[in-house]
């Protein structure tokens, strides 16, 4: 029984009037959490209720706590007849869970009804007092910190990354129980509300208490997502990845004050376990569905290089037809796998009599070790003079790669949900690798036991696993996990990119710290991730591979497809762009299992179409690499929908690519040889156009320099194939201009023609606008604060009536380019502006409707300062690599099975010792180098803050010119001086939304929690909100006003790493009716202008919070 | 392919002026896209008709939207739905009770009824504005008329505070009410040539000198009202019309006292009662104002006269109105 939950009702304000007669409401609150509830005394006659109630107070265990959310519910008193509901507020409590984060939850709450949205608001002040708990054996994991963001928080420092933690838990729809047909539509929702916040609760405890088992103290990368599976169920499911981080400002390592178990779990180092089966039925996870990450890699390895044991272990699969198998790589010629793990797991599979569908695609990513690196290593371990600078695997090479290996193979799942890593983290990226399967839905038949999930996610992380090794990986990194639900048919599809760590983070300072510090300095800088991780001589594909064009002494790909953001350190040629390919397949209705065939058989054409998309668009804007990359097939009842959306750059270790260049299949045809000469104009004048835009002119290099000592390989061709497929129906495909030169598109018919047409359809940005997907524009440094978070909505019906590829392609690519040419009219205020992460999904709610979603955020950038600051970000860049280097590197990976299994106290504390004694440095002189850089950072803001100075003088002019009426000083100074008449509170404070991790010019000061918010919306007046448009509108923005209320009741002034993960929208306009789901979640942030920090002394971020936000978007 | 559903919400709710304006002028989307175009923005920004039509879609349904918060101003400071900086909810404020002149001096001194609202047609007709936007100010001036009504304290004070306008514009709504309230009749061909501005300044003097605000802040009655005491104490006045002799002395104390200082003497005798005759005796406003002085002082030198205060109080405002009204 650890913990009080205090709550205390103030006040309402602009209830909505529930008495006709009297035009004012007789309100009451009713306060409930878990079985408990307390009621307010009725207000009568008032819209604007003052209850100022007692505290009612809770007393309750921490597993409530986490699991239940606090239920506030406004009713209007009614002598004669039942109270009505004027509205529902929940909150989540566990902000107030740990320490570090929000003390109290105080603010004015909108009041919301599932039918009539926002009616009024609340305030409501809410407090936790918890208590330590000492047993043991409990299951709450009060205490471990929650973040959306992928990358190390800004003020935190990550002492030990852990690694993958997932978990999902499943239960009935309560839309699909039977009650739903007597109860009403707002009971309905509101108990799906209800449940989806208590299955988030229990899920995010789960996941905390695998996190403390590990000894980590947070979750980082942390994504949820719901499946609704209609008839057979709801499942609500999570990854992320466990860390212990240290708060920055903090010199001794900070543990949650109740993660006592933390201590206790150290003796079980998981790894070492020789039983499986005792541990998972241990005290400390009781729970049945952990087994899998914690399953002994024992087993694991098992399963992998042999007969799949876990595999097996799906019965429940629907006994499906075995789908093709496909491997793509963006610059590589036909695939002969040489990874016999790949092989024999595909083989296997083929050959199994489970045959679960799976499609997957692997496409190559890496980079070589630098060479000083390579020859310190070899010096070090053969004491042999240089010069060997190609050859890869140098024996120390091997060693290295074993370290890591081993220490990675212990885990599970080597994988990583984060994005961005602190510099020198990558060593290489080997390629995107992905899977994807198509399940039957099947109905739950016990919730507490949601293996056939499990094991179905099981099954296509081991195959990504496998693909990562295929790429002589052993971790996946920017991994991420989705589900596309139609009817009973589900795709499930995992995508990540493989990837080689540092083996200075898989080690507990069993390196040499000398040693460690020399790769570092050698490393060379922005390229070393490019370098291929595998074998040249023993490639798992052939690929086209030349010297890096940076350090000229690795071997690079030509292509780079990558799942992360582009790494800080990385060396970039011009801007980048958001390149997209789009694609739509029809497919025969169909039941169950044919359905689920034809699907599959479509899917690996649409993952090999997709990519030729990416890469010809790629090639056309002069680019070399993608980065964000995220491949969405959606699946509708008789179409697929494929959309890859990536960030495309020119990586300056990367050669440049070649031109498009198109070949006509019908010679000594006059008019036919003039069309394609035309085209093939167009296509090089948009090449040449798009080099200017992105300002893409690389240095010129000799070729001599670069030579070619390489074997080319005979042809370049982006198809390959394993082995499985060409044992089955997939090798009639006729996909032979794959085949050809990587660069030459063939055009033998009018589908290859309109394929490049819609190359050519792409418009680029207005001027003064930019795009990407991913956190950072590359080549854009000079953000100013001023930023513009949106989401946008279209839903379309294809009209067609006998539509074809061809034209559902044509309709898909004008829906996504007119919602883009929308957007950039919209913010046209903000040139010159980027849209960053920008994020689509794709729906197909009904027969002949795709519904896209559009969030991403404008950032306005000052242009002057974008054109001579070429030389600053450099070295702006080079300055905060350093103090990355000192505040966050120190994380090694705890992969270990040793040193600290077997020192059993302590475990944080150990870490920063090993860290800081692994480094070679004395104590004393870190400390000085700690001053160094926080005296770079400050040279930085100081800069940023003259920049900033320089930007409000020049837009200060540009306003008087521009805005010929603007508000009148006197009014603003009024609206200012006196804002309210009395009786009435002062006005709203600014919250800022973003999906990005960081606000430009400020400084996140404190993370106040997770908000993880989903609300139903429903009407039975569609015609009178102002239909479909009007209803979606104003539901979005009470969204938007929900989240930003409880930011701001958390003390906070922006979410950052925002994203809106479902937006399920369906409507019956015959019986004038709408329903809508919205899952949104992000970080509550305390931000600070740096140039307030400047200006003003170090304060109290809370006191800074209200001003800090004001100066937000004008448009 | 048609977009059934189409919209775009920021967190900051975006506001174009331009779109603002159309929607308040009472144009339709067709119409308001129609104006756009004209307004050659597609050339400007490269866009497409479509895209011209989903934004003003959007804009249209934000107003919308908002309106029912504009109808009480500090709700919209209070209210979570919508992230507006402070100087673009003024701006919305602002321009949303702006109104046309040449419609509130149609409608000064009329009951703002539903019998009015109906006449609005007409009065779109006679001046130019269309029809919905006469609807909207008739119901701004109806809505601050009606939350003002009761309440104690200066009218335009109030009216700021209410509806968080700019003071200028609180004044000139303060002068409507005034004049809806009193009921002057404006609508005479003698005062055709009175433009609302003219009206409005009346009112402001009126409301400065004669209202119970004027003499006691914490007066229980509205400014809108003028004190039945007073218009009592007018009657008192009446002496220094309706007494002869009391006339000649005042006029002669006038005459005396203005010698040499105005131009057109001759015709000063003709000018006491009515005033208006001035302007086609080309005075200018220095000697209209100087008159007045002398004619607003000259009483006290009456013997007899007891009202002096009152006949002060009752003239500042007068004179003021007069050389308001006196103008070409």
């Amino acid at each position: 029984m650890p913990g009080k939950l205090k709550v205390k009702i103030v006040a309402g304000r602009h209830l909505p009037v529930m008495d006709r007669a009297s035009d004012l409401t007789d309100a009451f609150v009713e306060v409930k959490f878990g079985n408990t509830t307390f009621k307010t005394d009725v207000y009568p006659k008032s819209l604007n209720p003052q209850w100022n109630s007692e505290w009612f107070k809770f007393e309750v265990d921490d597993e409530e706590l986490q699991d239940e959310p606090l239920q506030i519910t406004v009713l209007d008193h009614d002598t004669y007849s039942a109270n009505d509901a004027i509205g529902k507020v929940y909150i989540d409590i566990d902000p107030l869970l740990y320490s570090e984060a929000a003390t109290v939850i105080s603010g004015w709450f909108p009041i919301y009804d599932t039918i009539h949205g926002i009616r009024g608001e609340i305030n409501v002040v809410v407090k936790v007092d918890l208590f330590n708990d000492l047993n043991r054996f409990r299951q709450s994991s009060c205490g471990v910190k929650f973040f959306c963001t992928t990358s190390i928080p800004k003020c935190y420092r990550a002492v030990v990354i852990h690694g993958f933690v997932e978990e999902l838990v499943v239960n009935e729809d309560p839309e699909y129980q039977w009650i739903d047909r007597i109860r009403t539509p707002r009971a309905s929702n509101e108990a799906r509300q209800r449940l989806i916040s208590l299955m988030s609760g229990e899920l995010q405890r789960k996941i905390g208490l695998k996190v403390l088992e590990m000894r980590g103290n947070a979750v980082v990368g942390y994504l949820q997502c719901f499946d609704l599976e209609g008839e057979s169920g709801l499942v609500v499911r999570a990854i992320g990845t466990a860390c212990t981080l240290d708060k920055l400002s903090n010199t001794s390592a900070f543990l949650p004050a109740c993660n006592s178990p933390s201590k206790e779990m150290k003796e079980i180092p998981f790894n070492e376990d020789p039983n499986p089966n005792t541990y998972s039925s241990g005290p400390s996870t009781p729970l049945k569905n952990q087994t899998y990450s914690f399953s002994p890699s024992k087993s694991y390895s098992r399963q992998s290089s042999s007969s799949d044991t876990d595999l097996s272990l799906t019965p429940k699969t629907a006994p499906s037809p075995q789908g093709p198998r496909i491997f793509l790589f963006p610059s590589s010629p036909t695939l002969s796998c040489d990874s016999p793990h790949l092989k024999k797991s595909c083989l296997l599979l083929s050959g199994s009599s489970i045959k679960p569908l799976h499609s997957s695609h692997v496409s190559p990513v890496v980079l070589r070790k630098s060479v000083s690196f390579t020859e310190e290593l070899l010096l070090a371990a053969s004491g042999m003079g240089s010069g060997s600078a190609g050859k890869e695997g140098g024996p120390f090479k091997t060693l290295l790669r074993q370290q890591t290996q081993s220490a990675l193979e212990q885990r599970e799942f080597p994988f990583f949900t984060l994005t961005t890593f602190p510099p020198g983290f990558l060593v290489h990226v080997g390629g995107v690798v992905s899977a994807r399967s198509v399940k039957l839905l099947d109905r739950i038949h016990n919730p507490d036991e949601p293996e056939t999930r499990d094991a179905w996610w099981a099954e296509i992380r081991q195959e990504i696993k496998s693909h990562a090794k295929a790429l002589g990986c052993h971790a996946v990194v920017g991994y991420s996990e989705s589900t596309s639900i139609c009817e009973e048919v589900c795709i499930l599809s995992a995508s990540g990119t493989a990837a080689v760590l540092n083996p200075r983070f898989l080690q507990d300072g069993t390196m040499e710290g000398c040693l460690e510090q020399r790769i570092e300095e050698a490393s060379p800088p922005g390229c070393g991730f490019c370098h291929i991780p595998y074998d040249e001589l023993n490639m798992p594909f052939p690929a086209h591979l030349t010297y890096c064009y940076n350090c000229r002494k690795q071997k690079v790909p030509d292509v780079l497809f990558t799942t992360i953001d582009l790494p800080v350190e990385a060396i970039v040629v011009g801007k980048g762009c958001l390149i997209q390919a789009r694609l739509c397949r029809l497919k025969k209705k169909a039941q169950a299992e044919a359905n689920a065939t034809s699907i599959s058989n479509l899917l690996p054409f649409m993952e090999y179409e997709v990519h030729t998309q990416l890469m010809n668009k790629l090639k056309l804007r002069g680019m070399n690499a993608l980065f964000g990359l995220r491949i969405q097939i959606t699946v509708g009842e008789n179409m697929l929908m494929g959309l890859a959306s990536a960030t495309g750059v020119y990586l300056a270790a990367l050669p440049t690519p070649g031109g498009i260049q198109i070949a006509g299949k019908t010679p000594n045809d006059g008019t036919y040889e003039q069309h394609i000469s035309h085209m093939q104009k167009k296509i090089n004048d948009t090449i040449a156009k798009n080099k200017e835009l992105y300002e893409i002119n690389p240095p010129e290099l000799p070729e001599e320099i670069i030579g070619s000592p390489i074997p080319e390989p005979r042809q370049r061709s982006r198809l390959l194939r394993s082995q499985s497929e060409s044992s089955d129906e997939v090798t009639e495909l006729d996909l032979s201009h794959g085949k050809k030169d990587a660069f030459v598109l063939e055009i033998d018919d009018t589908d290859a023609m309109e394929d490049v047409h819609s190359l050519l359809t792409d418009v680029p940005p207005p001027s003064g606008f930019y795009s990407c997907n991913t956190e950072i524009m590359p080549g854009i440094n000079n953000w100013t604060p001023e930023i513009q978070m949106f989401t946008a909505v279209r839903v379309s019906r294809l009209s067609n009536i006998n539509p074809t590829n061809q034209t559902l392609n044509k309709n898909f690519n004008d829906l996504c380019e007119n919602l883009l040419k929308s957007l950039y009219f919209k913010l046209r205020s903000m040139v010159p502006c980027c849209l960053c992460h920008v994020n689509f999904t794709v729906a197909l709610p009904e027969d002949e409707l795709v519904q896209i979603a559009v969030t991403a955020v404008a950032i306005t950038y000052d242009k002057n300062q974008a054109l001579q600051a070429n030389k600053a970000p450099t070295e702006k860049s080079q300055q905060r690599a350093s103090t990355d280097n000192e505040e966050q590197l120190q994380f090694p990976l705890e992969l270990c099975s040793d040193p600290l299994s077997s020192q059993p106290f302590s475990p944080a504390k150990e870490v920063l010792e090993g860290a800081s004694s692994h480094t070679g440095i004395p104590a004393a002189q870190r400390a000085t180098s700690v001053d160094y850089s926080s005296f770079a950072d400050r040279c930085n803001s100081w800069i940023e803050l003259i920049k900033l100075k320089a930007q409000t003088i020049r837009r200060g002019s540009i306003k008087t010119t521009t805005s010929l009426e603007k508000a009148s000083p006197l009014a603003e100074g009024y609206l200012r001086h006196r804002s309210v008449p009395s009786g009435t509170n002062s006005t709203v404070s600014v919250v800022k939304m973003t999906p990005l991790s960081f606000l430009p010019g400020a400084k996140i000061t404190k993370y106040l929690g997770i908000i993880n918010m989903f609300f139903i919306r429903e009407t039975t007046s569609l015609r009178e909100e102002g239909g479909v448009s009007g209803f979606l509108h104003a539901f979005i923005a009470e969204v938007f006003a929900m989240v930003r209320a409880h930011v701001a009741a958390l003390g906070g002034n922006a979410v950052v790493s925002y994203i809106m993960k479902q937006c399920v929208f369906m409507e019956n306009p015959n019986k004038n009716q709408a329903q809508c789901l919205i899952n949104v979640s992000g970080d509550a942030v305390v931000f600070v202008r740096e140039s307030e920090l400047e200006v003003l002394p170090p304060q109290p971020a809370a006191a800074a919070q209200p001003t800090g936000a004001a100066g937000d978007v004008t448009t | 392919m048609s977009s059934d559903l189409d919209v775009f919400v920021g967190n900051t709710t975006l506001i174009d002026e331009e779109v603002y304006r159309l929607w308040l002028d009472g144009h339709s989307v067709a119409e308001a896209v129609a104006r756009r175009l004209r307004g050659g923005l597609l050339e400007r920004e490269a866009t497409s008709v479509a895209v011209l039509q989903s934004d003003t879609r959007d804009h249209y349904r934000t107003f919308q939207m908002l309106e029912r918060l504009l109808h009480a101003p500090p709700r919209l400071l209070q209210q979570l739905l919508f992230q507006i900086p402070p100087e673009r909810q003024a701006l919305l404020v602002q321009r949303y009770y702006a109104f046309d002149e040449a419609l509130a001096r149609e409608l000064l001194g009329k009951k703002l009824s539903k019998g009015t609202k109906k006449e609005l047609d007409e009065v779109s007709a006679r001046t130019g504005v269309g029809i919905r936007s006469c609807r909207r100010q008739f119901d701004n001036f109806k809505r601050v008329f009606k939350a003002v009504e009761e309440l104690r304290g200066p009218l335009a004070e109030n009216i700021q505070q209410l509806f968080l306008l700019p003071p200028s514009l609180a004044r000139d709504y303060a002068a409507i009410v005034f004049f809806a309230n009193s009921r002057f009749e404006t609508g005479k061909r003698r005062l055709q040539f009175l433009s609302f501005g003219d009206f409005a300044a009346c009112a402001q003097s009126m409301m400065a000198h004669w209202s119970q605000g004027a003499l006691a802040p914490e007066a229980a009655e509205p400014d809108g009202d003028l004190p039945k005491s007073f218009l009592q104490d007018l009657k008192e006045l009446k002496v220094l019309v309706t007494d002869k002799d009391l006339l000649d002395q005042h006029k002669s104390l006038v005459c005396s006292a203005l010698r040499g200082k105005i131009s057109v003497y001759n015709e000063l005798e003709a000018n006491f009662k009515v005033i208006e005759p001035c302007r086609s005796d080309k005075w200018s406003p220095g000697d209209l104002r100087l008159f007045l002085q002398h004619y607003t002082a000259a009483p006290r030198n009456l013997p007899g006269f007891r009202h002096q205060a009152l006949w002060e109080r009752y003239m500042a405002a007068i004179s003021a109105c007069l050389l308001r009204m006196f103008h070409d």
